[in-house]
């Protein structure tokens, strides 16, 4: 290996890492506000990319039924209770899980959106997809809120396998690929980096920074601080478990459907991608105890990089390799830290 | 600034409560009016922590009912409840130890930005008028300061939602005698200002001394209920709860 090669491979397993940071923070995220261990997470990745894949290529999306059926199931479970608290929350209900899916599938069926510009398609993209968290939350994840963490996993495996089977359905068993968001590519000492990474770079960097500020700065990121920090305090201020619940969701779809459609140009996505890139950002989260951001943000970095170089060396064992290093940090957690048991 | 003739704010009628098979309250009523000091006394493990939590919408209830300003709460509902005006300090005051003081103090206002009051800096400043102690300490995480600053904190997050009733759970549990004193003379002010209080306390002299009525709780059930300082002179209270003079 010569020192070309090296770079090639440090820039590949960055802007990978890149990405498994940004799906590290929305599990971390996620586990920290309602203690569920989002292994649906994936889904949104593959979900966005072939969403995008197929409003380029002027199909109709699979995910565009998801939003009007999910909508339409959460507003005949929530109507009664809505209802109760007057018209406003009522008709707030009905705009958000009927309207807003209706004006969704307008744009996407009245209108061309293969001949949007590239923009456009995103931004249709989130809006087709992002919703389908917080209708997830409230139809899988809000009945149970108060269960334990392993029944929260069980039902997430659920979620997941439903999810994996019904992106089958809308996409079928071929892999898509979307043209990149820039063509350019500049050359640095006969290093290659293409436009493409610094995208994937530049938007992790980004969000991870609106994040934080989102976190520290405003009342509903410091909400969700609090819920995390401490759930019956949270309570009794008036944060339910419920908004609280919801709110991460929706950060968490965006999170992982916009990673989705940063790396659709570089990689090939198939239906049941999500899931091996959702585990790479979870062994991140785990270097991080499923507790700490930036801990998580680093080891989700260094699962890139591991990967990118053990694809130069053994690249049969790439996933075994990414995976096995899940064990030594365990061990050295389980060590360096004290057992806390679970607060029940 | 009690006022005998007006409604009450929070009335509860025969109230029980039971977790499981053990019924915890039995056939409880009480009544607080607006701008009055109530508190409920009583040994641990008489109720008082259950009566609060299952006013707040916190636990359900199997029999009575809970009317509070007028209007009776049938589901278990804490948000509805805090954006009605009502703020429980909870005995283990549950505050966010990872998150500055400043911040604790702002999530306390949090229903009150959500139903579209924008007073809150307002709020801390009156806030930290009544504890000088936590502007002085408003970087620090609530998790650093001590158990009286803890509940100091507690209350003052409470009162950034601009509370119609305030409930105070044992707000002088392990504090030293100076704080509990500091704590009391805020909870006097608070009635001043129209506040209605419900006080449960094991600390009977500080409760009957600040409060305008009281209620004995025992084993799940009201014991005796009078105006605190008739209560205060009451044989059975001296005895039990008071200790003046009473060993025989």
């Amino acid at each position: 290996m010569d020192l070309q090669i090296a770079l090639l491979l440090g820039q590949d397993g960055i802007v990978n890492g890149a990405i498994y940071a940004l799906l590290a923070l929305a599990l971390v995220l996620v586990f920290a506000v309602t203690r569920v261990i989002f292994i649906p997470q994936g889904e949104f990745v593959a979900y966005g990319a072939l969403t995008l894949a197929s409003l380029q290529a002027g199909q109709v999306p699979g995910t565009l039924w998801l939003l009007l059926a999910c909508g339409v199931a959460v507003a005949v479970i929530d109507a009664p209770a809505s209802l109760r608290f007057g018209k406003g929350r009522f008709a707030k209900l009905l705009g958000w899980q009927v309207l807003y899916p209706i004006v969704v599938a307008a744009l996407v069926l009245g209108t061309a959106p293969g001949d949007w510009p590239m923009a456009l398609q995103v931004l249709l993209a989130l809006a087709v997809v992002v919703p389908l968290g917080p209708q997830l939350y409230r139809l899988a994840y809000q009945p149970i809120a108060e269960a334990p963490v392993l029944v929260l996993l069980i039902v997430s495996v659920a979620v997941h396998l439903a999810l994996v089977g019904l992106g089958l359905l809308f996409f079928g068993a071929e892999g898509s690929r979307t043209p990149a968001f820039s063509e350019a590519s500049f050359d640095i000492g006969g290093l290659t980096i293409t436009g493409q990474s610094l995208w994937v770079i530049g938007a992790s960097a980004v969000l991870i920074v609106a994040l934080y500020i989102f976190f520290e700065k405003s009342l509903y990121g410091k909400a969700l601080r609090a819920t995390a920090v401490n759930r019956a305090g949270a309570r009794l201020m008036g944060i339910s478990t419920t908004l609280a619940g919801k709110l991460t969701f929706l950060l968490a779809a965006m999170i992982g459907t916009l990673s989705g459609i940063l790396i659709a140009p570089i990689t090939t996505v198939y239906y049941d991608t999500g899931f091996l890139i959702g585990l790479k950002g979870f062994v991140g989260a785990i270097v991080g105890g499923l507790a700490s951001y930036p801990v998580a943000a680093a080891g989700a970095l260094l699962v890139g990089l591991l990967e990118a170089f053990s694809s130069f060396w053994a690249s049969a064992f790439k996933e075994v390799i990414v995976f096995t290093l899940i064990i030594p940090v365990l061990v050295w957690r389980s060590l360096a830290s004290r057992h806390h048991e679970e607060e029940e | 600034m009690t006022d005998n003739s007006s409604e009450p704010i929070l009335e509860v009628n025969d109230l029980c409560v039971s977790y499981g098979k053990v019924e915890a309250l039995h056939h409880v009523s009480l009544k607080v009016r607006p701008g009055e000091i109530v508190t409920v006394i009583g040994p641990n493990g008489a109720g008082k922590t259950t009566l609060l939590s299952a006013i707040m919408g916190v636990l359900p209830f199997t029999h009575g009912e809970i009317r509070y300003q007028g209007e009776a709460s049938r589901h278990i509902d804490i948000e509805q409840m805090v954006a009605r005006g009502m703020t429980l300090v909870p005995e283990k005051r549950e505050l966010f130890g990872d998150m500055s003081v400043a911040d604790n103090l702002l999530l306390g206002a949090f229903m009150r930005r959500r139903l579209g009051f924008r007073d809150e800096r307002d709020t801390l400043e009156r806030v930290y008028g009544i504890f000088p102690r936590l502007r002085e300490r408003h970087q620090q995480t609530a998790g650093t300061l001590s158990g009286g600053e803890r509940q100091m904190l507690a209350v003052g997050r409470a009162l950034m939602a601009q509370p119609k009733i305030l409930m105070l759970d044992e707000p002088s549990l392990g504090l030293a005698p100076l704080i509990v004193r500091e704590i009391f003379r805020v909870i006097g002010d608070l009635r001043d200002l129209g506040v209605a209080i419900l006080l449960v306390e094991q600390n009977a002299r500080a409760a009957l001394q600040v409060s305008d009525y009281g209620y004995v709780l025992e084993t799940g059930e009201i014991a005796l209920a009078g105006p605190s300082d008739q209560l205060e002179d009451d044989p059975k209270v001296v005895e039990s709860y008071l200790g003046l003079g009473g060993k025989h």
